[in-house]
């Protein structure tokens, strides 16, 4: 038998790590590896789909979160470099301020 | 192999809960590289092996490569040659070092075995993936290429450096 259930149970956690991550934590390098581990963890959850029903959709998926965590860190990660040259922190507390 | 998921689960939590703990991000970096492993080996556990090395591949490498180059650009000068001092202490390497052995056990473990994924999961291996992929999901492809690029022309356009038109910009608005 494969472990389906503890699979499930093991993406949830990860994805809750993930969550409490993105929460606590006020550096915005940490915040997209949280947000990293949370695509993981949607991922993972695929892949036990698509193995409990033998069928290779669920990695298929997988492969599309794959490019689309890609695109998202590459335009996340310029940004971060982009903010941390005007502002010289990456705090998100400071960051708030937008003003304009 | 129930008893390798298990060993893989341990150690995706214990390296995520430590990467969500630490105080710089190369330490909080090591870790989730650990992470990735770690569930990369329960991907081949459930009989996906494509994925796994995917997983590998992509994750743990270019997409780590990414945040390695982020954290090195964001600190240059003192603060790096103390952060390089830290890093080669003992206490900053032997955390990820005994999870990643515990990876490399279970894996030679599984080599000495005959190398096969479990007898009980049906392994579906890239060739049903890949006529998957390239057959009703097609337009799938073509909207990840679409989003690709998109990401290409965004992360440039970002990274760029726009010198003259911030000191104009500052000039005018001191």
């Amino acid at each position: 038998m494969l472990p389906i259930r503890e699979s499930f149970i093991l993406a949830g956690i990860l994805f809750t790590l993930g969550v409490i991550g993105v929460l606590a934590r006020r550096n915005l390098v940490f915040i997209l590896m949280s947000i990293e581990v949370m695509l993981n963890a949607a991922g993972l959850a695929f892949v036990v789909a698509g193995a409990q029903w033998r069928q290779p959709d669920g990695q298929v998926v997988f492969l599309f979160i794959l490019a689309m965590a890609a695109a998202e860190l590459s335009v996340g990660l310029a940004l971060v470099l982009e903010l941390y040259r005007q502002y010289k922190t990456l705090d998100t507390d400071v960051l708030s301020r937008m003003r304009g | 192999m129930t008893i390798v998921f298990y060993v893989s689960s341990a150690v995706a939590i214990a390296a995520t809960v430590l990467m969500l703990t630490r105080v710089r991000a190369v330490h909080a970096l090591l870790y989730l590289i650990v992470s990735l492993l770690a569930v990369a080996v329960i991907f081949y556990v459930l009989g996906a092996p494509f994925v796994a090395a995917l997983e590998l591949i992509i994750y743990a490498g270019a997409i780590m490569v990414l945040f390695v180059f982020v954290v090195m650009l964001l600190n240059l000068g003192e603060e790096t040659v103390r952060a390089e001092r830290a890093l080669l202490a003992p206490s900053m390497w032997i955390g990820p070092s005994v999870l990643a052995a515990i990876l490399l056990a279970e894996f030679i473990w599984m080599l000495a075995r005959g190398g096969v994924p479990p007898a009980q999961a049906v392994s579906i291996g890239p060739v049903e993936v890949g006529i998957s992929l390239f057959g009703p999901y097609l337009i799938g492809v073509e909207l990840t290429s679409m989003l690709l690029l998109g990401g290409l022309v965004g992360a440039y356009h970002l990274g760029s450096r726009k010198a003259p038109h911030t000191e104009v910009t500052h000039a005018t608005h001191p």
